[in-house]
């Protein structure tokens, strides 16, 4: 190791990293805004605010708040059950919980046709209760079915923060507090939620992010314009339609979710700085 | 002289690692870095291992200013705190390691492996990984790698803070031997005057980046240069108000060091005493501590707690017993100056410290048996 | 401790309703196929390019991504510099932005019209409608897998490791080879399974870019599903789901034995 040697190291290494991570990754964010605006600044007003549009922004945000309550929820369970608990088939559990993590999205969309479509096994079943209760509710090309498979994408997002975080913090705290008489409850109230705060937060961002962005298994279970379309569709649609106006409109659109990203990577940055901390504080104690 | 160290300054931002470093190691010998933690002892060990750089001054090592080689070709055995083992190489490769980077032939390697594993007692052990070794295997298994490539100079860095008690003690005995065997030349870093005193030939005593002192284990006890030295070595006890002793006048010092073996605690029907009962005050027993091979008696003199061991073997003693108390000697302390002071009554009596030492020695005194 | 039952109940519940019962519908109804129906699907051309084409530019976009995977993780943990806070929240863009965003993006650019595109196009270098395309794609989604995975084994990472290498007399890159990189080896393999099996099932960013002809056998196999999809040919959709389910799998079982095995050397005993 030369002293000068290392100096020349630092800038290669600096250097090959800016040009990848400006070429590769900020490039196509500028590239985003760039194209929204080819039309100018009214075009692009009028290209967010079509109806299709506004109707896709309500689709999206629907999906993603029931999708960040149902997984945060699952997050919680998930992970104190993984990390407090040994049981058989602990292990065969945590693998498969992860699957949507490896599994195409069109795999997603595809599993609830299979389940609710037409020819699904269950279909019987929504008919019944249908019939029943004097509903129509539909699953298949229906929103319901778009919330399923946004769910299903970003199942095991909250879980897979939180479970590294309750295993460094260990369980010490929590025998303790049962054996000075606390509850179950008090028990979650008082200690594993504090440790489990700030990862279950980055967690829920990490899902927000990713729910707001669905677009494989969405794609495949949904299929009308203006009603059960997301965002990530509309552009789709927007951008195959082809012409010179329609792109720009599809970028127009695009910005909206890239403004969502920027917000949501920078809540992202702050949160994992204060997990950090939290758990550096959690090590000096 | 092999390594001479020679006005050394580091800093570390606005931290002054190291000032004005100055000391040297003779070939062969086994040179202790002892200092409290923080006091820059490991600074100075990698900045001689070329892992850290001097800002000024001159590291020579068997007359070669070495300052501007690098770490890999300064040819010196290190070993790491944790001992920095490779884990997903055997203890075989790790103890080739330094001569298969320098393209050594494939049977010199392997005859030099085999040479340090039979002197390092790892025989068998080569195709072990690090997690599969005992604490003090691994110290070994360091050791041997450090010293494969045959380096001029081996430097150790708190070598047996890694490990248990026990072992520790052990290991001392052991690595003190081995090093002595192959001869090499050695610095090892601690924080424990004990393990500093029973392993090292010499001892370099360090304090918030400076030297204070460099010397003989003895002589360092015996005649600390300065007040830190004073207070770091031996089992010190500092007292402010010393001047409240028979004896002893404060004047301008500062305080005072009262080592356990500088202060004399008997009945007043010690017959033993009886010539220097007269010069004795009175001290009220606070504490007593049963220390293994001895007490320690926490007393009371005149408003000053002094500290003093008795043998098991004298008469027992117990809590608010009053006691003669006599303070042969201690370090007084001005600023950063220390100075052995004796008791004057008894030196007004005994210039030369003939009786002194009489009592000290004698069969009842505190050295006796 | 207390609350088994109930977080046991809750969570098993949960996954089965959500994604166990949902993916087994495709196992029950692709078992309703016969074998030679089956293979009749999978053996069709372009399902059988589609799968070439999904796993080659897959495995080349996760080497890549391995490379400079390492050299960002490299330069994130060890060097402090300006915007280096911005470079290491970049990194996440690809998990947080929308996929399809991404991907009409990453066609514009790349055609003859965009930026680069248009100079590549010019120096006789055609990424979009290509497998470079797809390849490129592909780094963009898998480098943040590669990167987030080797970051906290390089940040843990022990600098005396290096340092008793150089001591030993190593130079930089013989301790880099034979010290540090078996150290980050199982997080960057780790990295390197999940950008593969992202990759083989990546579907919005690729297939604007992709060009999606059977004839240039630039399908990828999401594509090739939703086709089928779109036909309503659910037999043959489930058909290729469950192969690619099955590469899934074994990628993820790759990736548990990889970091099985790495616990081997670093676990004490």
């Amino acid at each position: 190791m030369g002293y000068k040697k290392k100096k020349s190291t630092r800038f290669l290494m600096i250097t090959v990293s800016t040009l990848f991570v400006g070429l590769m990754l900020f490039l196509p964010l500028v590239m985003v805004i760039i194209n929204s605006l080819k039309k100018g600044f009214e075009f692009y007003l009028q290209a967010v605010s079509t109806k299709t549009v506004i109707s896709a922004l309500k689709v999206t945000l629907l999906a993603t708040v029931i999708t960040v309550i149902v997984n945060t929820v699952f997050g919680i369970f998930a992970s104190i059950l993984l990390t407090r608990f040994s049981f058989k088939g602990k292990q065969l559990l945590q693998t498969l919980i992860d699957i949507p993590f490896s599994v195409s999205p069109v795999i997603a969309g595809l599993a609830f046709i299979m389940m609710f479509g037409r020819m699904g096994w269950a279909a019987p079943f929504v008919d019944a209760v249908n019939n029943a209760f004097g509903w129509d509710i539909k699953i298949v090309f229906a929103v319901p079915g778009v919330v399923l498979a946004t769910i299903f994408v970003t199942f095991p997002f909250v879980s897979r923060e939180v479970i590294p975080v309750l295993n460094a913090a260990g369980s010490d705290e929590e025998d303790a507090a049962a054996l000075m008489g606390a509850g179950m409850f008090t028990i979650f109230r008082r200690i594993t939620f504090p440790h489990m705060k700030w990862a279950l937060l980055y967690g829920m961002v990490l899902c927000t992010a990713r729910a707001l962005g669905e677009f494989g298994a969405v794609n495949a279970l949904s299929k009308t314009r203006g009603e059960t379309f997301t965002l990530p569709l509309e552009i789709d649609a927007l951008y195959l339609s082809g012409s010179a106006d329609s792109i720009t409109a599809a970028f127009a659109v695009s910005s909206i979710l890239v403004l969502f990203t920027v917000v949501l990577l920078v809540i992202r940055c702050v949160l994992e700085n204060r997990s950090k901390k939290a758990q550096e504080e959690q090590k000096r104690r | 002289m092999y390594l001479e160290m020679r006005n050394i300054n580091k800093s570390f931002g606005s931290f002054r690692a190291s000032e004005d470093v100055n000391f040297s190691v003779e070939k062969g010998e086994l040179a202790a870095l002892l200092g409290p933690s923080g006091s820059g002892k490991t600074t100075i060990l990698r900045m001689i291992a070329g892992l850290e750089r001097a800002d000024s001054g001159d590291i020579l090592i068997d007359g070669k200013r070495v300052n501007d080689i690098p770490a890999s070709m300064r040819g010196i055995g290190f070993v790491f705190q944790n001992y920095a083992l490779f884990r997903y190489m055997t203890v075989y490769d790790n103890i080739a390691f330094g001569l298969t980077v320098k393209k050594a032939p494939a049977d010199a390697v392997k005859n030099r492996v085999h040479e340090l594993l039979r002197l390092t007692e790892l025989e068998g052990l080569e195709k072990r990984f690090p997690n599969e070794l005992s604490g003090g295997q691994r110290q070994r298994v360091a050791f041997a790698r450090a010293l494969a490539p045959e380096p001029g100079l081996l430097l150790l860095d708190e070598p047996f803070a890694a490990l248990d008690a026990k072992v520790r003690k052990d290991l001392r005995q052991w690595l003190r031997d081995m090093i002595h065997r192959v001869g090499i030349t050695s610095i090892f870093v601690t924080h424990d005057q004990d393990e500093a005193v029973e392993v090292a030939d010499s001892i370099i005593v360090t304090n918030k980046g400076r030297v204070e002192q460099v010397g003989r284990a003895y002589k360092i006890y015996k005649e600390p240069e300065t007040a830190f030295v004073s207070q770091f070595i031996g089992e010190p006890v500092i007292v402010e108000d010393f001047g409240k002793l028979n004896g002893y006048e404060k004047g301008d010092f500062d305080r005072a060091i009262i080592r356990p073996e500088f202060v004399e605690a008997f009945k007043s029907d010690n017959a033993h005493f009886k010539d220097i009962i007269t010069y004795s005050q009175k001290g009220v027993i606070k504490d007593i501590v049963f220390k293994g091979s001895a007490l320690e008696l926490r007393l009371n003199v005149n408003g000053v707690e002094v500290v003093t061991h008795r043998s098991l073997e004298r008469r027992p003693v117990e809590v608010g017993e009053e006691m003669n108390v006599i303070i042969y000697r201690l370090f007084a302390v001005k600023d950063n100056t220390t100075e052995l002071m004796q008791n004057s009554y008894l030196l007004k009596d005994d210039p030369t410290g003939e009786k002194l030492e009489k009592y000290l020695y004698s069969d009842g005194g505190y050295f006796a048996g | 401790m207390k609350g088994f039952k109930l977080t046991f109940g809750v969570t098993v519940f949960m996954f089965s309703l959500l994604v166990f019962i949902p993916l087994a519908s495709i196992l029950v109804y692709s078992f309703s196929l016969s074998p030679a129906e089956f293979w009749e699907i999978i053996s069709a051309d372009n399902v059988r390019n589609s799968f070439i084409t999904s796993i080659v530019c897959s495995l080349f976009a996760a080497l890549i991504n391995c490379f400079f995977g390492v050299i960002l993780a490299w330069t994130l943990v060890r060097y402090e510099f300006k915007f280096k806070l911005l470079l290491d929240g970049l990194i996440e863009l690809p998990f947080a932005l929308p996929t399809a965003v991404a991907g009409i993006t990453l066609s514009k650019m790349y055609s003859n019209t965009g930026f680069p595109g248009k100079w590549l196009s010019k120096a006789g270098i055609d990424v979009a409608y290509t497998h470079l395309g797809i390849i490129v794609a592909l780094v963009f989604v898998g480098i943040p897998f590669v990167v987030r995975a080797v970051q906290p084994v390089l940040e843990k990472l022990d600098k005396q490791y290096e340092e008793a290498a150089y001591v030993l007399g190593a130079g930089k890159l013989t301790a880099f080879k034979r010290v540090i990189l078996p150290e980050i080896m199982p997080a960057m393999l780790t990295g390197f399974g999940l950008a593969f099996a992202r990759g083989i099932g990546e579907y919005g960013s690729v297939i604007y870019i992709s060009g999606n002809s059977a004839k240039e056998k630039t399908q990828v196999v999401s594509y090739v599903i939703m086709q089928k999809l779109n036909y309503m040919d659910y037999a043959g959709a489930t058909a290729v789901a469950l192969l690619m389910l099955v590469i899934s799998f074994l990628i993820l079982l790759f990736v548990n034995i990889v970091q099985i095995r790495q616990s081997r050397h670093t676990n004490e005993l």
